[in-house]
């Protein structure tokens, strides 16, 4: 199953590699991670997406919680939470109708960023679902090179925040 | 220096002594020069080993022969690899090593420098914590935070990485930063409600079994323990890294269990309705297959260490803190209650399963046995191989901390530098390893610092000219086709120690070896006896099916 951990850890060098490691020793591939700054300063938060068995990645949870700067590693129930992802799309636009293309950007919920040339940058955000959704309408054009963020999950109501 | 300025160096050398730190072991390079230019000007005692493999085991003897923190030191590069398996020997059986390693310079780092390597990035795995420590003041609290780490919660190896100019940097000490470790706070306590279910198991228990891991002896709970198993007359099996944790005479004490166990610890476990486990990570040795393991029983699983629960077996009711504090507790509060059926059906099974009978001859249940019979409670440290599961059978241990075997990571070599750590930690006791000649070899160079040291140790090679423990699994499981594990004997193990300055003495007949134990026990220089056995039979029980309950005995 499909499962995304939230960590709050200390930002400092090495917590990467040792978050990560603890993936790739059991052989998970992590699909997305993304990682940032929280509103207390010194404090990251990271976001990871990954299959795998229950057990297993409730053991990596529990190990992830272990490591020294860590301060809080859990399971978001997709459910309870707010998900978001963002890509930006770079499309070719020669042989292209314009204004199929502007009704398909409607249609996908992408924004045009960068429409100065011949080659268009677009932008989408939302839930997993709804930026493969966009992917899938702006699959008959010439996508040259398109990036995803990964997903980032943020709780509703309850803040799971130990304040520091 | 200006006043008020330190390098790094100094205040290494002044944290170490300000933690009480007696002894390091180490092995010195270019790159941690500073510091011994530092530990020259100190009362702490540098034991210089021959390998740093060999100064981490020490370290480690040292700290699991007394509950403290074991130091230990290398260069970086080469140095620092050396170290990683002793390291990783330590990390397995969760002994508090404190390993401090030098590195390049700062401004060389990521360079491909000359004996660079990425330390911090290769013990990630294998170490509590580690620290590449990026400025000299940040040393003051590094150090302190390894040293609480090391020793506190669930307990292991910490390193800290030193780059050479950071030994060299000064800096006054008003610049140092506090420590904060916000995710860091081990839960001591046992939860009381937790603590009150598992008395309810315990006393409606029917067939209850304590398995006693290694935890029990970081803990230090031998007293609890015995306290619970007595009133609750609950029988207690152990595993390798649990032998010290319960008088192997005790009535109760149905010695080992797992893949070499005993048929009665093995048969109470998969008997059992109820099973305390204190501070064991059910190990694939001691549990064998999974599936079968404990089918009867609800697990009650006391840990220090949360992501221990539920791990390997599933627990039915964990219990999170200190062991120590938990038995007691539970030890406490237990009422005085008897179970004749069970324990006498598992006397009965004990009577028909006994291990196989000690021979007299130069073997090695035969020599153990002599052992015991003259130099009483000492301090057994154990190689890796048949030996060693010999030795957790045949050698009945007393009292806290005088197990000391490499359990978890099975490391060969380890015996001789973890009798030399142990031997510094306890001067007063005697220590003993048990060898086998292959282990012997992997660090017998040691032999040459416990010498020069001063540091009396006894090791009795239980020389076969084979890897004993591996012609065991290709007499089981490859069709007796020997390979890769018979050694010539041009070796003479006696005349190898005494080369190096120890007393080194050949034993090949039985009445030789008690005068040779005797001898050995008395010199006042470390000793080596080599027992050329005249037989080496397997050590069973093992295992060989799907169940604990399939084994060859
Ligand atoms: C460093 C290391 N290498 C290899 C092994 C695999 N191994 C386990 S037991 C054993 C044989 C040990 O031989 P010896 O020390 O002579 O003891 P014996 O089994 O003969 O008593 C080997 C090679 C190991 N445990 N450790």
């Amino acid at each position: 199953m499909k499962h995304t951990i939230s960590i709050l850890c200390d930002d400092i060098p090495g917590v990467m590699t040792r978050v990560s490691g603890l993936f790739s020793r059991r052989g998970f591939n992590i699909e997305s991670l993304s990682v940032g700054h929280t509103e207390v300063s010194g404090k990251s938060r990271f976001t990871i997406v990954v299959k795998g068995d229950d057990r297993v990645l409730e053991q990596v949870r529990k190990q992830l919680q272990k490591l020294i700067h860590v301060i809080k590693a859990w399971d978001i129930k997709q459910d309870d939470a707010v998900e978001r992802e963002h890509a930006l799309i770079k499309i070719k636009l020669e042989d292209v109708k314009k204004h199929e293309l502007l009704q398909i950007i409607t249609a996908a919920q992408a924004r045009i960023v960068d429409s100065s040339g011949p080659i268009w940058i677009l932008e989408v955000t939302g839930d997993t679902r709804s930026v493969d959704n966009a992917f899938n309408l702006l699959n008959d054009y010439n996508i040259l090179e398109s990036i995803r963020t990964g997903k980032i999950a943020i709780e509703r109501e309850t803040s799971r925040f130990i304040s520091g | 220096m200006k006043k008020g300025k330190f390098t790094g160096a100094r205040i290494i050398v002044k944290s170490l002594e300000a933690q009480g730190v007696e002894v390091i072991f180490g092995y010195p390079g270019g790159a941690t020069l500073p510091i011994y230019d530092e530990l020259a000007k100190s009362s702490i005692r540098h034991v210089l080993a021959r390998h740093e493999q060999g100064a981490a085991h020490m370290a480690d003897g040292y700290a699991r022969a007394t509950g403290r923190l074991g130091f230990c030191m290398s260069t970086s590069g080469p140095g620092a690899t050396n170290l990683v398996t002793g390291i990783a020997t330590a990390f397995m059986d969760s002994s508090p090593v404190v390993a401090i390693t030098g590195q390049v310079p700062r401004p060389l780092i990521g360079n491909d420098a000359f004996q660079e390597v990425d330390t911090t990035g290769i013990t990630i795995p294998i170490t509590k914590h580690n620290y590449l420590v990026q400025q000299a003041k940040d040393l003051p609290h590094c150090l302190s935070e390894a040293f609480y780490l090391a020793g506190s919660g669930r307990k292991g190896p910490v390193l800290l990485d030193i780059p050479k100019d950071v030994q060299l940097e000064e800096f006054s000490l008003n610049q140092v930063k506090r420590p904060l470790l916000e995710g860091y706070n081990p839960t001591i306590k046992g939860h009381p409600g937790q603590i009150k279910r598992a008395l309810g198991l315990l006393k409606n228990a029917q067939k209850p079994v304590i398995i006693a891991g290694g935890g029990v002896c970081h803990a230090e709970a031998q007293e609890e323990l015995k306290q619970l198993a007595e009133r609750g007359d609950i029988p207690v099996v152990y595993t390798l890294m649990g032998k010290a944790a319960f008088h192997n005479s005790n009535p109760l004490c149905l010695g080992m269990l797992g893949y070499h166990g005993r048929v009665e610890a093995n048969t109470a476990i998969s008997e059992a309705d109820i099973i305390l486990a204190a501070g064991t990570r059910f190990g694939d040795r001691s549990t064998g297959p999974l599936g079968s393991f404990a089918a009867q029983a609800k697990i009650i699983h006391i840990d220090i260490d949360p992501a221990e629960i539920s791990k390997n077996v599933s627990a039915y009711l964990p219990i999170v803190g200190d062991v120590k504090n938990i038995i007691g507790r539970l030890a406490d509060l237990i009422p005085t209650i008897k179970h004749p059926d069970w324990t006498t059906h598992l006397k009965e099974v004990a009577k028909n399963h006994p291990l196989r009978e000690i021979k007299k001859g130069v073997m090695t249940p035969h020599i153990l046995t002599v052992l015991k019979e003259i130099a009483g409670d000492p301090i057994l440290v154990t190689d890796v191989g048949r030996h060693q599961i010999f030795a957790a059978h045949y050698f009945p241990v007393e009292s806290g901390r005088s197990f000391i075997t490499s359990g978890g990571l099975g490391t060969m070599g380890f015996g001789v530098p973890a009798a030399i750590g142990a031997k510094l930690g306890h001067p007063e006791k005697n220590i003993v390893d048990i060898a086998g000649d292959g282990s012997f070899m992997m660090t017998c160079q040691e032999i040459a610092t416990a010498v020069e040291e001063d540091i009396p140790i006894l090791v009795l090679i239980m020389n076969d000219y084979c890897l004993g423990m591996i012609s065991q699994l290709q007499d089981a499981f490859y069709g007796k086709r020997y390979e890769a594990c018979r050694f010539g004997k041009n070796v003479d193990c006696a005349k190898l120690a005494e080369s190096m300055g120890a007393v080194g003495i050949r034993v090949s007949r039985e009445k030789e070896i008690a005068p040779a134990i005797e001898k050995g026990l008395s010199e006042d220089k470390p000793c080596v006896i080599d027992f050329i056995l005249e037989d080496t039979p397997n050590v069973y029980p093992m295992v060989t099916g799907t169940s604990l309950m399939e084994y060859v005995e």
